[in-house]
């Protein structure tokens, strides 16, 4: 009896400590958390430290991910948001929903990049992808482009993140020559698709000569299918780069866990898994180094215009792109 | 007797209430947080853009439906029957699967084009407003038929042998009941497509080939997205729902009772003309069935490959998905069926608009407004497949209802009246009248219902957790990670499972009637 007693009263007290395992929320894209993509493994590294329950919420595609920010507001049960990229950082900073992270990483960014209330976790950069048996010498610049009759598919900037670079990547590149670029490329575009999944899609079904991607797609095919044929093509302007960011919400009630998942980010066991889960250059180069392939394409001069540029110049950039292809 | 007739004229109206509700509530909680609508050129010109693609493709659809369904209605020839379920096919297809099923055909490197260059002919391209409105075509055109062919076949067999006893030709059966039952029908056909047209998205920009081909369901993701603007998202999905609106209310006007009058039910044909007649539903059968089949072939040979090759997700996502597509279809025939036998009894244009409209909502509003909604009361994603389940009802009830209202109109019209006197009403009613004699539209409702809420993307994507994705949701994961066989092989299992359901709630349907 005085056993059972003990083991009732046993059980009592270990069951609130077992409900108190303290969950950490991280608000992610989609294919962050597939079985396929980087979730699974930080997932099992990070609560192999922390005595914690990791826990990845999809919010749709990276677009979605700040919307969905704004949406939740103060009311938000996530803790941190993973998956923003440079040209939504200075948004996401106006809405007062972040809290600064106070570090300073090294990375192996080949940029200067620090904000206070965002790190880097991986970044890539845009390139047109091509296949080298149909397409052997491709244009090496968008006003090459524009005069030859390379026909390419790109991604909508209102609903697509690489949408959104390419026009960046045009206005970094020409400025106020932006207009006439696109008015250039106009005759080239195939067509405009809603996110980055469509436009590869038709590439791979011929639609189109090349597609706008990042410089490490031709990696996945050479890792995952045995598949050499497909190239990035290099551009004499630079290539616009996407660094992807995390950061902490100042609602969070686990702070400090959210700093120990921050300093996590930038260690080893994270940024080892990125290459081939999520196809993006790791901000620090694991201790393995990098797998074949990605260092096939590496343009000579990266373009990125700062958050408070890319807001700034963002509507006019996307009125001079609509004006340009509507005709 | 009055009283017990009186539940059901209470829950039709209860019903359509929740169903505006449903459509308004998210609508308002949307426009609550945003500041002001104002809506600028650009949202015009989309405005403009939609309806003009929703007009051409639902004129085109109905149109061309119309001499394949009689050629259905008065051939007999084998392969009639699989040619009818295939018609259900194309509408099950998720949109981007549809679009690159049709590029197999009529891509830059599709057949078409092979053949033309073999021809020394210049190639055509796919991409624009023709390109919109033929993948809308290619959709929508297998479900017209079908509706038509319905009408058709619910001509009684009465009418049918007296005037063949008085010798009518081809011309005098058109005038005499052919454009009588099309004048019922076709309305609510072209209605629907219409409607679902309009709030089209992922097919509209993938073959638009540009942002002149912009739709307000795009603004409206802009307007989210882009700027967090959530008053010009209210603004534009307001807009989209008075279109819808003027769009009922046309639909309303146009239709006329046949009042073809009660028949026996047995079944008989309508006499089947030779000569230059018999070439042309020969014609109409034969492309229609090329113009459907092509494209699902391409489906199916890029969905092969991959199959050995899936990952673990694809098995409990589509149990799910079965499970949520007949939750709806059974929550959606219900509701379709309760609302349609109280519209065939006194019909309104406030029934008609709460039957149609979840239709012409957005999606993207429909899904954040809800999201808002939920919020304060519960976390979200613990919620995600009974919200799914509610919102794939209020999807696929509009078709039901219109698939539903004709026969239920002429039901009442021809038995109502024995029915009362009779005083057969409530559960004996529906089990010896209404059940036996709407058996063939309700299997075949029942059939697209659950067949679209499989497909439909819906507002999963907003409402998921991590362990809830549902079998298009992982389809559109494997896109975004370059897995493109896999995805073609996912979508293939998901068309064959809606085809499947489909197929099983149709048949019986037809069985039941037969």
């Amino acid at each position: 009896m005085q056993k059972h007693l003990l083991a009732a009263g046993l059980l009592t007290i270990a069951m609130p400590a077992l409900a108190e395992t303290p969950v950490l929320t991280v608000l992610t894209y989609d294919s962050f958390t597939t079985e396929w993509g980087p979730g699974p493994a930080i997932e099992t590294a990070f609560e192999a430290t922390c005595a914690c329950d990791l826990r990845f919420v999809p919010a749709g595609d990276g677009a979605a991910l700040l919307a969905r920010v704004q949406l939740e507001g103060a009311a938000s049960d996530a803790d941190l948001v993973l998956g923003l990229d440079t040209s939504l950082t200075a948004a996401a900073s106006a809405t007062q929903l972040f809290a600064p992270h106070g570090k300073t990483p090294k990375t192996d960014l080949p940029v200067d990049f620090a904000d206070p209330n965002f790190l880097p976790f991986d970044w890539g950069w845009f390139a047109f992808v091509h296949d080298k048996t149909k397409l052997p010498e491709p244009p090496k610049s968008f006003e090459a482009l524009a005069a030859s009759d390379v026909t390419i598919v790109i991604q909508d900037p209102r609903s697509s993140t690489p949408g959104l670079g390419l026009l960046l990547w045009v206005k970094a590149a020409y400025g106020d020559r932006a207009p006439e670029i696109w008015q250039g490329l106009a005759d080239n575009i195939v067509t405009v698709t809603p996110g980055w999944s469509e436009a590869y899609g038709l590439f791979l079904e011929g639609e189109a000569d090349m597609v706008l991607s990042y410089t490490t797609s031709p990696a996945y095919h050479l890792i995952a299918e045995g598949d050499d044929t497909k190239a990035a093509a290099l551009f004499d302007e630079g290539h616009y780069m996407q660094i992807e960011v995390a950061g902490k919400l100042a609602s969070s009630d686990q702070p400090d866990l959210a700093d120990q998942f921050l300093d996590f980010m930038l260690t080893d066991a994270f940024q080892s898994v990125i290459p081939q889960t999520n196809w993006m250059y790791p901000v620090i180069t694991p201790a393995a180094g990098l797998p074949e392939g990605f260092d096939a394409f590496r343009p000579a001069k990266s373009l990125l215009l700062s958050p408070a540029e890319a807001q700034a110049v963002r509507d006019a950039a996307l009125a001079e792109w609509q004006a340009a292809l509507a005709r | 007797m009055a009283s017990r007739a009186r539940p059901l004229s209470l829950i039709a109206p209860a019903l359509a209430a929740l169903l505006l509700a449903l459509v308004l509530a998210p609508l308002a909680a949307v426009g609550w947080r945003g500041a002001g609508m104002s809506l600028g050129p650009a949202d015009w010109a989309a405005v403009r853009f939609s309806v003009t693609q929703a007009l051409l493709s639902a004129a085109i659809s109905t149109l061309l439906a119309i001499p394949v369904a009689r050629a259905l209605a008065r051939r007999r020839f084998p392969g009639r029957s699989l040619l009818v379920t295939l018609m259900g096919a194309p509408f099950l297809l998720p949109a981007v699967v549809a679009v690159l099923g049709l590029l197999a055909v009529f891509g830059r490197s599709g057949l078409l084009n092979q053949a033309l260059v073999a021809m020394g002919l210049p190639p055509i391209s796919i991409y624009g407003l023709h390109g919109v409105v033929l993948a809308h075509v290619f959709l929508n055109l297998p479900l017209a038929t079908r509706m038509i062919l319905h009408g058709w076949l619910s001509i009684p067999s009465e009418r049918i042998r007296l005037a063949q006893s008085l010798g009518f030709g081809p011309s005098e059966t058109f005038r005499h009941l052919e454009w009588p039952m099309l004048r019922e029908v076709l309305p609510g056909v072209a209605l629907v497509i219409l409607v679902i047209c309009l709030t089209s998205f992922a097919v509209v920009l993938t073959l638009g080939g540009g942002p002149a081909a912009t739709t307000i369901e795009l603004a409206i993701y802009q307007a989210v997205r882009f700027e967090f603007d959530l008053g010009r998202a209210a603004g534009l999905a307001g807009v989209q729902l008075a279109v819808g609106v003027i769009a009922v209310l046309a639909a309303w006007t146009l239709t006329r009772p046949a009042g073809f009058g009660a028949g026996l039910d047995r079944g008989l044909p309508l006499s089947a003309p030779t000569g230059w007649r018999r070439w042309g539903d020969g014609m109409a059968l034969t492309t229609s069935a090329l113009f459907l089949a092509l494209p699902l072939a391409a489906v199916l040979w890029r969905g092969l490959p991959g199959l050995t090759d899936l990952p673990a997700s694809v098995l409990p996502a589509a149990a799910r998905s079965v499970a949520v597509a007949l939750a709806s279809a059974l929550l959606a025939t219900t509701a379709a069926l309760t609302l349609a036998l109280a519209a065939a009894r006194h019909g309104s244009p406030l029934m008609e608009g709460a039957a149609t409209l979840p239709l012409a909502t957005s999606g993207l509003v429909l899904g954040t407004g809800l999201f808002l909604l939920i919020q304060p009361f519960a976390p979200p994603m613990s919620l995600a497949l009974p919200v799914t389940i509610l919102v794939n009802t209020a999807l696929s009830l509009p078709y039901l209802y219109r698939i539903l209202l004709p026969e239920a109109r002429a039901l009442q019209a021809d038995y109502g009246r024995l029915a009362d006197s009779l005083a057969l009403h409530g559960w004996s009613r529906l089990r010896w009248l209404v059940l036996p004699r709407l058996a063939r539209p309700l299997g075949f409702g029942a059939g697209i219902a659950a067949a679209l809420s499989m497909g439909d993307l819906g507002v999963i994507a907003l409402f998921a957790g991590e362990r809830q994705a549902t079998l298009p949701l992982v389809v559109s994961q494997l896109t975004g990670a370059y897995r493109m066989e896999a995805a073609a092989s996912a979508a293939l299992i998901l068309v064959t499972l809606s085809f499947v359901l489909f197929w099983a709630c149709d048949a019986g349907g037809r069985r039941a009637a037969a």
